[in-house]
């Protein structure tokens, strides 16, 4: 009887088996890096909207404060997005007929919102307060990014669980003064480490509080 | 007599259980045992398996005709599969902005309103909670003098019924779809033809009507149409509480009780905690002076008397179960030895009788003017005067009791009222009816044959919510607002003036009964239910300044110092030899010779109640499936007694699922109503729990399973109104059997001489008192005492409480230090009631999906907390308590430590958390938790893609999906919000600030919670006290929630119940 596996076969499974070995890793590593691309996670991706807004001309180029259209940053778990008339205030005597803003003029017109693509977004099971963040010394771009340098809005970071832990499980290294939240160029000074001790005295997040940062119902309910 | 009651002939079908057996083991038991159903009593092998486990079976395996090896091939490709339902990506959402935002609304942050529900005519005052412009969650507004805070279910599950798909959107005319112009044009030729006869043939059909400005339009219309007529009809009618006024005092007066002034409460067939107008009021009183956690040690003590386990009835101290008619007579026997003007009773009493009233007797007449007797709705007039004569003799009017005037427009006797009408409908004299509310083709009384004559009526026009029965006969059918779309005022039954405001606009064309009246006044231009109401308030100048008081009575619900005026009352002398039909009605009414009495008042001669079987006829089926031939058997001369449905009220509330669902108080049945009967007659006829019966009554007949119910009159059948709807939408149609079939106009609550015949049939009840059972004689999950005992041994529960040994638990002692806040509950068992308003509320607050009648079956019922009835005592009379059960939030959790994906976790607060976005559903963790409070979503039970729902759920809570296991959170959402609010003004979170759901619906400020770190705060103060218990604390698994064991006033004079704190056997 012949045999049934030829002389290659030793090569083929000396290959395979050094194969399998790399490849269980290769295939991990893969699947790591496409979930922490910007495939999937949408991190600087600039998305495409109705009306273009740009917050580098609104924000950098003109100077308005985050809260002018954000306004309930401070008093909700929700930011806030401006209602058509909030464009108004300005649009009805700058850029009346710029074509850009047309859908801006129609919705006044006819009283249907705007639609925009959200561009952070949280999982349905996430419940995120901006509230308590602004007023615990958390700015705008440590979460948003130089939002007055994008000509049109991208996620700047990838919003997962890891991310906000590693703030969650250190707030030192991202607390700021109060007066600093709406800057955007904020960037933690050479000794964060120590003034960032301070302010977390300072806004009262005590042992006790640190530890209820990292309790999974702060933000799943 | 005795003799004539037993059965001549050995009844037929064999029960399922022996009720004999049960009653025997019963006299045997010795201490306090307490059982939760028949099937436990019985240790049915069913039970006793299900007891073992931690679902029964059918519940968590999936055996519907897979074989293993199939089995085995989907295990694999789930496996395969699972990991990839993990790789897809966030989808792309969009953000719709306002053109223009309203002034007070924060996006993201709840508003509140003050506005009112109506139930039965009475407004009860709540404060209804707003997301984003659409209502989601209503709760009693703490400053309304009927709600003070608390919640009825009706209350909480009301939001369901705005968002429900099934409600009538469009007007239509004869069946099909029209416009509201259309019916204008229609409405302006009739208007035309009735102006020449000055509105001869205009009939209004109303409900209890409270409501000044609908009082005023109503009445503006008889100015212009002076001939037209206004008839009111509830089928929840008051007429007996009416006529007993009349009766006693020749006045309308409502009676205004003070439960927490009283020392002694005698209830004649009362359920003055749950169905009476000012039930939530009542029940905080009526708590408070039976509050003894606080380290009082005085309570009330409460008789009652009745035919069928009510939420009252619950409460008593001491209950009598009693034939309704008989309730008369102990009522004359009570009057007579205290000496008011009326004859003793028709006929005598039993000796056990005679010494339960003895012990009342005494308890009265030592705490004169500091008593109450309190008859129910049910009772005719007579009783109602007697309970008035009971009073006026022990000298509480003035000091428990004081009377006012009725807060009702018109009182009127309205099933006089409705008899009225029909007979002018046969006559054809009703050219036009309006029907404004309600469901008259469904609830009249079948003799009147409603239904009939309606279909004659030329043109019919009705206002409601539903395309139900009485739309489907009218010419017209308006779809009618719901109350937190519409502009409205009404009444308190204490005459509160309150305010209805709406949160939304309407969601469909409907309208409100202000409109509709108003469009029959003028119609250009229309005038809006706003306008109505705030022109008929500007007109009574009320006050100075109108725009400013306008907007304070808007903002606070009501107007305060609006109650009706009091009146001081006489029980007339000559009462008693008044006869009901001899006397002048209200001004302007007679009562026609001939017409029904009110009430089939059954005289003392009855017929004993007979029980008599023969052979069932031959069915000609010689298949092999014929049913055994069964022996029917007959009952006669039974006492049936009809009551509203302790969840559907009058049947209105069909169509919503909460309450369908909710188990009701005391039986715990769920999507149904049944028959409900005594253990002894059950006994002796042979019949079971889901046997079908036919009930015949005055020669109409109803069928319906048979519930054997602990506690119910021997005599007595209970049937619940408001099922067996034939028209209300898909949840509600086809369930249960409709009671009002046999109750004719002579019996509105109660008559004798029903008969009861066994069929073949059976159907299937489904009722959660035996689901998540903790059974254990020798556990004492209950643990209950006596004021004597108590005020003795103070220390009397502590003692009973086997110390769990330290050292046993796999935690680490150390792991969790609890030094920031600590949450825990305290629940007082002496306060619950039983009423479920806790239920439903969690139910809103969370997101809490309905499953329907065949996954309540199989135990997958998603209720986060319930309340366990337990029983105690014998078959015939068992004492009742109830003990609400959320999860415990152990410190030592079991749950934690069985999770293979740590989805059952512990936060540094002691919350038991679990996260559902972890989860993966292996229900390790429900196996393990000693109380059985974790619930698995076994199917997608949560509709998410059913477009009128979206905007009902709580935003603040996750909506779970199919797999994954949940349970109560303390609801962590709304500690969450207080934590954010405190860190926001740098300051703690003040005690109180945190309220469940449960606590914050609780009307007998049940449920308390808060942090047990806080110094002073009410929970840590609670669990300080001598009554607190852990349930199953022997277990170590330390519970944040822990119990205030039940206290009773037990009278030394009544010898119906055993000591309750003997050592235990074994």
């Amino acid at each position: 009887m012949a045999q049934i596996f030829g002389k290659s076969s030793n090569s083929i499974f000396r290959v395979s088996l050094v194969s399998a070995f790399f490849g269980f890793f290769a295939f991990w590593g893969l699947v790591y890096l496409i979930y922490w691309s910007s495939y999937t996670t949408a991190q600087g991706v600039p998305r495409e909207q109705e009306v273009p807004f740009s917050h580098q001309h609104h924000v950098a180029g003109l100077g308005l404060d985050c809260r002018y259209c954000h306004t309930s940053v401070e008093k909700s778990s929700f930011a806030g997005i401006p209602p058509t008339e909030t464009c108004m205030t300005c649009h009805s005597r700058v850029w009346t007929d710029a074509p850009m803003l047309a859908p801006e003029r129609q919705s006044l017109a006819t009283q249907q919102p705007l639609r925009w693509t959200r561009v952070n977004d949280l999982p349905d099971f996430v419940f995120f307060n901006h509230s308590i963040h602004v007023q615990k010394g958390i700015g705008c771009s440590t979460c948003h990014g130089q939002v007055d340098q994008m000509p049109l809005t991208w996620k700047a970071h990838s919003l997962y669980m890891r991310w906000c832990l590693d703030c969650h499980e250190a707030p030192e290294k991202q607390i700021r003064p109060r007066d600093q939240i709406y800057n955007m160029e904020w960037t933690p000074p050479p000794d964060q480490a120590e003034r960032g001790a301070r302010l977390v005295k300072d806004y009262h997040i005590s042992r006790v509080r640190l530890s209820e940062l990292r309790d999974c119902s702060m933000c799943h309910r | 007599m005795k003799d004539a009651r037993e059965p001549q002939v050995k009844a037929g079908a064999t029960p399922a259980m022996d009720l004999a057996a049960m009653r025997a083991k019963l006299n045997g038991a010795r201490g306090q045992h307490y059982w939760r159903s028949l099937e436990e009593l019985a240790e049915t092998p069913e039970f006793q398996a299900m007891l073992e486990r931690e679902f029964p079976a059918g519940a968590s395996e999936w055996w519907d005709g897979v074989s293993r090896r199939n089995f085995l091939k989907l295990a694999a490709g789930t496996l395969a599969l699972a990991g990839l339902t993990a790789c897809t990506k966030q989808p792309t959402r969009e953000i719709f902005p306002y053109v223009k935002q309203p002034a007070e609304l924060v996006l993201g942050q709840p508003l509140y309103y003050a506005t009112s529900m109506l139930l039965g005519g009475f407004a009860t005052g709540v404060l209804a909670k707003s997301r984003e412009g659409h209502p989601i969650k209503v709760d009693g507004n703490p400053e309304h003098p009927a709600s003070l805070g608390g919640s009825s279910v009706w209350m909480q599950a009301s939001i369901l019924d705005l968002y429900d798909p099934d409600r009538s959107q469009t007007v239509t005319h004869r069946g099909d779809i029209s416009t509201w112009a259309l019916f204008l044009s229609d409405l302006n030729d009739l208007l035309s033809e009735e102006h020449t006869t000055q509105g001869a043939g205009l009939r209004f059909l109303t409900e209890t009507v409270t409501s000044p400005t609908l009082a005023d339009q109503l009445n503006d219309l008889h100015e212009r149409f002076p001939k037209a007529k206004w008839c009111q009809y509830d089928p929840v009618t008051r007429d007996q509480v009416r006529e007993g006024s009349l009766l006693a005092f020749g006045r309308v007066v409502e009676a205004h009780y003070r439960f927490d002034q009283a020392s002694v409460i005698l209830g004649l067939d009362s359920d003055f905690l749950y169905t009476h107008p000012e039930r939530l009021r009542y029940t905080r009183q009526f708590i408070d002076g039976r509050r003894v956690s606080t380290g009082k040690r005085e309570m009330s003590r409460f008789y009652q008397m009745e035919s069928t386990p009510t939420v009252t009835g619950t409460m008593a101290d001491h209950r009598l179960p009693i034939e309704s008619a008989k309730v008369e007579d102990c009522a004359r026997y009570l009057a007579h030895q205290l000496g008011a003007p009326v004859q003793g009773p028709n006929t005598t009493l039993t000796s056990a009788q005679q010494q339960w009233l003895g012990a009342v007797l005494k308890d009265l007449q030592a705490e004169r003017g500091r008593s109450i007797v309190i008859a129910g709705e049910w009772q005719p007039p007579i009783v109602q005067a007697l309970a008035h004569a009971l009073n006026q003799a022990l000298g509480n009017s003035g000091k428990t009791v004081a009377y006012r005037d009725t807060a009702e427009a018109n009182p009127v006797n309205q099933l006089q009222s409705l008899h009225d009408l029909v007979d002018e409908m046969k006559t054809g004299s009703v050219r036009a009816l309006f029907i404004l509310g309600g469901n008259p083709a469904y609830t009249a009384p079948p003799d009147l044959e409603f239904h009939q004559h309606l279909a004659k009526v030329k043109r019919s026009i009705h206002l409601g919510m539903n395309l139900d029965e009485t739309a489907a006969l009218s010419t017209w059918h308006i779809p009618q607002n719901h109350y937190l779309e519409s502009w409205g005022d009404a009444r308190a039954f204490d005459g509160t003036v309150s305010f209805q405001q709406p949160l939304i606009a309407p969601l469909y064309e409907t309208k409100s009964a202000y409109e509709l009246l108003g469009a029959m006044v003028q119609q250009q231009p229309t005038r809006s239910d706003y306008e109505i109401v705030r022109d008929y308030w500007q007109k009574q100048r009320l006050w100075p300044e109108f725009e400013k008081s306008w907007r304070k009575a808007l903002h606070d619900g009501f107007i305060s110092q609006t109650q009706a005026p009091p009146r001081e009352v006489r029980v007339r002398e000559d009462f008693d030899r008044l006869t009901p039909t001899g006397r002048t009605m209200s001004a302007g009414e007679k009562k026609p010779a001939g017409a029904p009495a009110t009430q089939n008042v059954p005289t003392g001669k009855q017929a004993p109640v007979q029980i008599s079987s023969t052979p069932a006829p031959v069915s000609k089926d010689t298949s092999l499936f014929a049913t055994p031939q069964k022996k029917q058997v007959r009952i006669e001369n039974l006492e049936i007694a009809f009551r509203p449905d302790p969840n559907l009220w009058d049947g209105r509330f069909a169509n919503n699922g909460w309450l369908q669902e909710c188990p009701k108080p005391v039986n715990k049945l769920t999507w149904d109503n049944a028959v409900l009967m005594s253990p002894a007659l059950a006994e002796k006829a042979g019949l079971m729990t889901n046997d079908v019966v036919e009930v015949s009554f005055e020669g109409r007949a109803v069928r319906g399973p048979v519930w054997v119910m602990p506690g119910q009159a021997e005599n007595t059948v209970t049937l619940h109104l408001g099922y067996g709807r034939s028209r209300v939408g898909r949840v509600g149609e086809g369930v249960g059997f409709n009671a009002y079939l046999v109750r004719t106009s002579n019996t509105p609550w109660f008559g004798a001489g029903a008969t009861l015949i066994s069929t073949a049939q059976n159907h299937l009840l489904v009722a959660t008192q035996t689901h998540h059972n903790l059974h254990s004689p020798d556990r004492q999950i209950y643990r209950a005492t006596t004021l004597d005992e108590l005020r003795t041994q103070p220390d009397v529960i502590t003692k009973s409480v086997e110390a769990p040994e330290e050292d046993q638990t796999l935690y680490n002692p150390e792991e969790y230090k609890y030094e920031g806040y600590k949450w825990g509950m305290s629940i007082d068992l002496t306060a619950c009631i039983g009423c479920n308003a806790c239920v439903v509320a969690c139910e809103v607050e969370n997101n809490i999906p309905v499953v329907g009648k065949e996954q309540v079956y199989k135990n997958r019922e998603m209720l986060w907390i319930r309340i366990d009835t337990y029983y105690k005592g014998t078959l015939d009379n068992p004492e009742f308590s109830h003990a609400p059960v959320p999860c415990m939030h152990c410190e030592h959790a079991p749950c934690e430590l069985v999770c293979p994906v740590e989805a059952a976790v512990h936060d540094s607060e002691g919350l038991n958390l679990q996260v559902y976005n972890r989860c993966v559903g292996t229900r390790f963790c429900s196996n393990n938790c000693p109380y059985k409070v974790r619930r698995f979503n076994f199917l997608r039970y949560t509709d998410y893609h059913t477009p009128n729902f979206k905007p009902m759920y709580n935003p603040e809570v996750t909506v779970r999906w199919r797999g994954v296991m949940e349970k109560c959170t303390y609801c962590v959402q709304r500690i969450a919000a207080a934590r954010i609010t405190a860190e926001k003004e740098n300051r703690l979170i003040r005690d109180g600030e945190v309220r469940t759901a449960c606590q914050q619906a609780c009307p007998a400020e049940a449920i308390v919670f808060g942090d047990l770190n806080t110094k002073g705060s009410k929970v840590a103060e609670l669990k300080n006290q001598p009554l607190d218990y852990a349930m199953l604390g022997q277990l170590n698994v330390r519970p944040r929630t822990t119990y205030l064991a039940k206290v009773e006033n037990r009278s030394p004079d009544v010898k119906d119940q055993r000591p309750v704190s003997q050592p235990e056997e074994g």
